[in-house]
């Protein structure tokens, strides 16, 4: 989508643009939140930001409908609020409390929202993609003509799932979007440092999936291209692959004190940062005033001020209950949920 | 009442389901047009179509991944795993996501998935192919583990499973799928009820698949001799009917554990503590175990012979206890 194009005076770009802008900041803010609540003791185990690749999230989830299912990894706070999880459930899930979006079972890890068709963040690295395959696989069996987005880093690539997944999904011509989020870096090893093939998208194509490089910093070209892989992919043409390139600007998680990389390296990325980038792109078009964002930012915080007082608030699970949810009740097998 | 071998009484069973249910499918490695590693979905292809019975590449991980993504979806997916042996490749499938999923999103979702496979040795095939690891998967919480030991099981299990709203995990002897035997309506059976295979009084063999044939044995043996054993078939190694092994132990005051699994942390150990913690004052001499030899798995017929529990080592544990 050119917004150029589009600019001039129609209300429906500037609103969109606006909302792209805001859900950016919205998952910037929150992580910020969630790093200080972090080391002040009230968020406890890991905890992996995502800072510095909101455009990923925010512009692929623009070309999904609710119909739609998304597979996450354990980095998926701005995926969950980007779907539209209220940031309340997310920031009480981070809390272990059990008004949270898994009642505190599952922690900022495995945020789930049945509701949503959100199906989780999954803490091994590619195990997510079997999963997709399986929710595709049952789409196409009952003739629905939905979406499931799998999101992914550049880390699974070294995963024999993400070859035996895409392999499977282009074999049965299943409804998958592969949305690899190539961050440079699986934890703390470059991307170079431990894959003979650095080009994602070519992996795929090697599978006869339909795949191509994306600029992860420019959240239209990320709504852009999502919008017209997802349109294939919902035409039943099988899976297809977007290798969305981004950087994180924070550790791999709050314990990683990040010797690998260049600080010169991460000031570089910062200079492509994306909410900056699109601020002063409308800036520039003339469709975002200073005023505007200023009463956005405050729009923001104040939703961050209830999600914590909503974690803050909420309840703890009482112990008497630590082993519910293993099994599935009686009452409830009648079938799955969110189906 | 039908007399039907093992293998026609699991693909009986997933029939009557598949019939029954749209939303059920088998997937694996060589179900298809091959009929099954063991024959067990043979002609399955032909009645239900490639759509339901569809043929899947060497990739444990992502078929199985893909029967969790399906069962979320809203199917009731069958995977046939051909093997327990290739079944480790999935693990990471079945522990962090099958096993974990409806716990780990707060009760969100359900997990509705079978997976049967082979197991077992006993049949010449070497170290890599002939593992006893559903003392493994019973150690997970969130799925369950059944063990059929007779044609009667094997379908009526396999039915009860298909039922169940959760992972399910059916683990069949590989010695045992040419067995004969009666299977009865093809009603489902209940999920966790032990089976008193022989009544006995004075010695309870506790055991479970491919052993129950040998305690059996054991028992004929033994009653030779004056000893009458019990013989009880856990046919469900999570839940475990931990009632059935103590009300057995109670009456007989001995008991010899059998599991062809390895004797280090195997299920037999579990029965073993049960058995201490439920009913160690019933007891009138120490629980035995009888499991496989510490060892990979020999190919030469009389080291693996050695290897396995036997009819005689079974009758040599038990009379060692009286």
């Amino acid at each position: 989508m050119s917004i150029e194009a589009k600019a001039h005076g129609e209300l429906y770009d500037k609103v969109h643009a606006h909302a792209l802008l805001k859900q950016m900041l919205l998952i910037r803010r929150f992580e910020e939140k969630s790093a200080e609540l972090y080391s002040a003791g009230r968020i406890r185990g890991f905890l992996h930001l995502y800072i510095g690749e909101e455009a990923v999230a925010v512009g692929a989830m623009q070309a999904l409908t609710a119909e739609d299912a998304i597979v996450a990894t354990y980095r998926e706070h701005g995926h969950a609020l980007a779907r539209g999880m209220p940031a309340g459930a997310v920031m009480a899930e981070m809390y272990g409390k059990a008004n949270g979006c898994s009642r505190g079972r599952g922690g900022s890890m495995h945020m789930f929202d049945a509701r949503r068709r959100f199906y989780g963040g999954y803490a091994i690295v590619a195990g997510g993609l079997p999963i997709a395959v399986g929710l595709a696989l049952a789409d196409k069996m009952q003739g629905r003509r939905r979406v499931t987005a799998c999101f992914f880093g550049e880390g699974a690539a070294a995963e024999g799932e993400f070859h035996e997944s895409l392999n499977l999904a282009a074999l049965w011509k299943l409804p998958v979007l592969f949305l690899c989020e190539n961050n440079l870096y699986a934890m703390g090893t470059a991307l170079s440092r431990s894959e003979s093939e650095t080009d994602m998208h070519l992996k795929a194509q090697s599978y006869r999936v339909p795949a191509e490089p994306v600029d992860g910093m420019d959240v239209l070209a990320v709504e852009e291209a999502t919008r017209r892989a997802a349109a294939q992919v919902r035409r039943g043409d099988g899976p297809y692959f977007l290798e969305i390139r981004t950087y994180r600007f924070r550790a791999h998680s709050m314990a990683d004190p990040d010797l690998y990389r260049a600080k010169a390296e991460i000031q570089e990325w910062k200079t492509r940062d994306p909410i900056a980038l699109f601020t002063a792109r409308l800036k520039a078009e003339g469709l975002l005033g200073g005023a505007e964002l200023e009463a956005m930012e405050a729009e923001v915080a104040n939703d961050i001020g209830w999600a914590v007082e909503e974690a803050e608030a909420g309840p703890w699970e009482p112990v008497e209950d630590l082993c519910r949810d293993v099994y599935t009740p009686a009452a409830a097998a009648s079938g799955p949920a969110g189906e | 009442m039908a007399r039907m071998t093992y293998r026609e009484a699991v693909r009986a069973a997933m029939s009557a389901a598949m019939s029954a249910d749209p939303r059920v499918f088998l997937m694996g490695e060589d179900v298809g047009r091959y009929g099954g590693a063991f024959a067990v979905s043979l002609g399955m292809l032909e009645e239900f179509g490639p759509e339901r019975i569809r043929d899947t590449p060497l990739s444990e991980s992502t078929f199985v991944g893909a029967g969790i993504g399906a069962a979320l979806g809203g199917m009731r997916p069958i995977v046939e795993v051909m093997t327990i042996n290739f079944s480790l490749l999935a693990l990471d499938q079945v522990l962090n996501n099958a096993a974990a999923l409806r716990h780990m999103s707060g009760g969100q979702f359900s997990v509705p998935l079978v997976v049967r496979m082979a197991t077992g040795g006993g049949r010449g095939l070497a170290a890599q192919h002939s593992h006893s690891l559903e003392g493994w998967y019973a150690h997970i919480p969130g799925i369950k583990v059944l063990t059929p030991a007779t044609v009667a099981d094997a379908r009526g299990l396999l039915l009860a499973a298909l039922a169940e709203p959760d992972p399910v995990f059916v683990f069949e002897h590989a010695a045992l799928y040419s067995l004969e035997g009666e299977s009865e309506d093809g009603t489902p059976m209940e999920i966790g009820r032990a089976a008193c295979r022989r009544a006995g009084r004075d010695v309870s063999l506790l055991t479970y698949g491919g052993s129950l044939g040998k305690c059996l044995a054991a028992a004929e043996q033994l009653a030779g001799e004056g000893v009458e054993a019990e013989v009880i078939d856990l046919r469900t190694l999570r839940p475990l009917d931990t009632g059935a092994i103590v009300e057995s132990v109670s009456k007989t005051r001995h008991a010899v554990v059998v599991d062809e699994a390895w004797r280090t942390g195997s299920f037999a150990a579990e029965v073993s503590a049960v058995i201490m913690e439920q009913a160690f004052d019933e007891l009138d001499a120490p629980v035995a175990r009888v499991c496989s030899a510490e060892v990979p798995m020999p190919y030469a017929k009389h080291l693996e012979d050695a290897a396995l529990p036997q009819p005689e080592s079974i009758v040599n544990a038990a009379r060692g206890l009286l």
